[in-house]
């Protein structure tokens, strides 16, 4: 999973580019556990899993019915923090330029 | 109070409520009838796209194919909640940032070629219309099932509420109405769980009671499995469903398919901004999670109800199985409508049901119905003495293959417990949810709120599915190809005789439903994995996709699904005209035709990568509106 604290931008500044490379980055993170929570615990390894009890559920099949939906509501939200995080980072900057075209606009 | 009492009073209620949203919330530009005039916030649309995905099929039918299929049905929770991270992450923000109205629209500048346009319309429409017919079914049965009134009639009513708020309130009044449906449906599909599980469990939260403790303090899913298995069933927490792989390829076709249903995608056009699209993207798994954890507790509680209701006691026992005479009132009420069916085969007056591997009790009942068509057919005058002895033929053949069946069931355990083929030759799985709270011993008002959820369900997702058909059709092919220079009252008005002439054939096929309307969901998820969502991905991810490869691709992916579900289920799912029959030994790999639409989105994205390569690279200002969608709006729209 990509790491929020490595997506901090220097103040160098973000291209277009550089943000489309963090937001892939961060979504292909996030892909693979959504990856191995369904097909990975619910349907590849389940009889693995299911040799692990807990509280009346064998926990491949309880990945398969219950936890990997669980676990996607929570991937979204996450995803979510993230890219506000990345679009704030991004749009800070951005907006400077605007400030500044507006103010040379109105220099002129 | 009768239940009957109850179901008019509550179903009345929510319609006067849907009614009541349409008059206030009527669409005055096209922005409002497209996309609610694109100020939704993400809770709501979060509620309303849970609303709207969860069809008749979520809420009646998903419950029973799992109770019936047990850990197989996971393909099902996964499938269709795994689907929104894909939305979530791939679709819905850069169609947002796109900012317009149709996903037809978005392709056919993408790619900038008419023709696309012309080819993502056909592919919306045709997965809308199919989907539509079985919400349209769904209104009627549930009409006829509890209000006693006449199957088209019940359609008719349906019909006059959506064409109400649809047709007056656009996307605006749908929006709003789904909302309320929400809230409806998940009460009824809660509601009963709690009690049930509270039952069996002790625990009210159903999603801990699947993990509870029955009465004997043996764990739910334990006694499940052994009450099953020892009717010969296979165990309900490890029956896969086909093989592994099929399982995979089927979660990922409804992952898939589940993104490129443009009813949903359109959902997300309707919030203010990018990251209101992802958010409501999270709000809307969250609702719908709340029914999808609640469905496998359901299953699981309604499969042990309804085998212990039957087997009472030990297997081999003669007290072990229920007497036929001693059956409960909702086991009655089943039997009239013809979804549950009984046949005393041993002739000791008491049912027994179980796993038939021989087909016993099928041989039987072959048998049985060709003796009575033969009987029938010696009374009637006139008859041909071919026609005679073709019937004649059949019972022949019904009776070896009887004998043949028989000598095999010898073998079986179950043979010397004097059960003589399976009893229950008729059990429809959509009655799990229906007949929920009457197994429960339920209030009337609970059964009453079952129905008006139902109907909420089958409501919410034909308005979406309307809206989505009417739009393309006013919006892409009248205004984008056909008539562009007509102003936007103009298109209002055609929008909304679209939206009619779309309730209008949904009823059509609603009164006289096609062969095809059993395939509903092999046609729907199928041609949406593997052609709308490919090419979203690829109009997205790739800038140097061009509009050869695309369309290539969107033909390639649906003529592969097609021709895969139609050589296995019959064309236009027509019996009969299969050319490689519906057989396990003919599936590719063993993937079954409803599972085909992840191999079809791979075809998809690989014929349009080799086609792309023999075109030129999409124009200049193509590439540029594609770097602008995946940036994120900078400040205030």
């Amino acid at each position: 999973m990509s790491q929020p604290d490595a997506v901090t931008s220097d103040s160098a500044g973000m291209s277009p580019r550089e943000y489309w490379r963090k937001n892939i980055t961060c979504v292909l993170g996030l892909l693979v556990v959504w990856f191995v929570v369904s097909y990975g615990c619910g349907i590849l390894f389940v009889e693995e899993l299911n040799r692990i009890t807990f509280g009346g559920f064998q926990l491949g099949f309880w990945m398969a019915q219950q936890g990997s939906i669980y676990v996607f509501v929570v991937l979204i939200f996450v995803y979510v923090r993230l890219m506000n995080r990345l679009d704030r980072e991004y749009a800070g900057e951005k907006q400077d330029d605007m400030e500044i075209s507006i103010r040379e606009e109105e220099g002129t | 109070m009768e239940v009957q009492t109850w179901t008019y009073l509550i179903v009345g209620f929510t319609f006067a409520l849907y009614i009541g949203i349409a008059i206030w919330s009527r669409a005055k530009s096209t922005k409002d009838f497209y996309i609610a005039g694109g100020n939704i916030s993400p809770i709501s649309n979060g509620m309303a796209t849970a609303a709207d995905w969860m069809s008749a099929a979520s809420f009646i039918s998903m419950a029973g194919l799992i109770a019936f299929s047990g850990y197989g049905g996971s393909v099902f929770l996964m499938g269709w909640t795994g689907g929104y991270v894909l939305l979530a992450f791939l679709v819905a923000p850069y169609l947002r940032k796109y900012g317009k109205f149709t996903v037809p629209e978005f392709i056919g500048e993408r790619f900038y070629s008419n023709t696309a346009r012309v080819v993502a319309v056909v592919c919306l429409i045709l997965v809308s219309v199919t989907y539509v017919i079985g919400q349209m079914k769904g209104v009627g049965v549930a009409f006829s099932r509890f209000l006693e009134t006449d199957y088209n009639n019940g359609l008719f009513i349906g019909m006059g509420i959506v064409f109400f708020y649809a047709v007056l309130g656009g996307m605006k009044g749908i929006t709003y109405t789904q909302i309320a449906q929400y809230v409806v449906l998940i009460f009824a599909y809660t509601v009963p769980a709690i009690f049930i599980s509270l039952e069996l469990t002790g625990n009210p939260i159903p999603q801990l009671g699947l993990g509870g403790e029955v009465s004997d303090g043996i764990p739910l899913l334990q006694k499940l499995d052994t009450v099953i298995t020892d009717l010969g069933f296979g165990e309900y927490t490890t029956s896969v469903m086909g093989s592994k792989l099929n399982m995979f390829a089927y979660t990922l076709s409804l992952m898939i398919g589940t993104a490129g249903l443009p009813h949903v995608i359109i959902r997300f056009f309707t919030v203010k901004k990018v990251s209101d699209a992802r958010l409501s993207a999270g709000w809307a798994l969250i609702f719908i999670a709340i029914l999808y954890t609640t469905a496998p507790a359901v299953a699981a509680m309604a499969r042990l109800n309804f085998t212990k209701t039957i087997q009472t006691e030990k297997v081999g026992v003669k007290a072990g199985n229920i007497e036929y005479e001693k059956r409960p009132d909702w086991f009655k009420n089943w039997e009239k409508t013809g979804l549950l069916r009984f046949e005393d085969w041993n002739g000791d007056g008491r049912i027994q049901y179980y796993n038939d591997i021989n087909g016993l009790g099928k041989a039987r009942l072959a048998l049985k119905n060709a003796e009575g068509e033969l009987a029938e057919l010696r009374k009637s005058e006139g008859v041909q003495d071919a026609e005679l002895a073709v019937i004649e033929q059949r019972v022949n053949q019904a009776r070896s293959k009887l004998g043949e069946v028989s000598a095999k069931h010898e073998e079986t355990p179950f043979a010397k417990h004097g059960w003589q083929g399976n009893e229950m030759v008729t059990v429809d799985k959509d009655i799990i949810v229906l007949a929920n709270p009457e197994i429960a011993k339920l209030p009337g008002w609970v059964i009453a709120l079952v129905v008006a959820g139902g109907l909420a369900a089958a409501l919410s997702t034909a308005a979406g599915l309307l809206l989505a058909i009417s739009s393309s059709i006013s919006h892409d092919l009248l205004k984008g190809i056909m008539l562009p220079a007509i102003t936007e009252k103009q298109e209002l008005r055609a929008s909304r005789c679209a939206m009619v002439g779309a309730i209008l054939l949904a009823g059509y096929f609603g009164v006289n439903p096609p062969d095809f309307a059993a395939g509903t969901v092999a046609i729907a998820f199928g041609l949406a994995a593997s052609s709308i969502f490919p090419v979203l991905m690829m109009g997205i991810f790739s800038k140097k996709m061009n509009r050869q490869g695309a369309i290539a691709g969107m033909i390639a992916g649906i003529g592969i699904t097609l021709l895969y579900v139609f050589q296995h289920k019959g064309i236009m799912f027509v019996p009969g005209t299969t050319f490689l029959g519906d057989m396990e030994e003919n599936w590719f790999f063993g993937i079954t035709p409803n599972a085909f639409g992840a191999v079809g989105a791979i075809v998809n994205f690989t014929v349009a990568l080799i086609v792309s390569k023999t075109g030129q690279d999409p124009p200049e200002e193509i590439q540029k509106m594609v770097e602008d969608i995946r940036l994120p709006q900078v400040g205030e729209r």
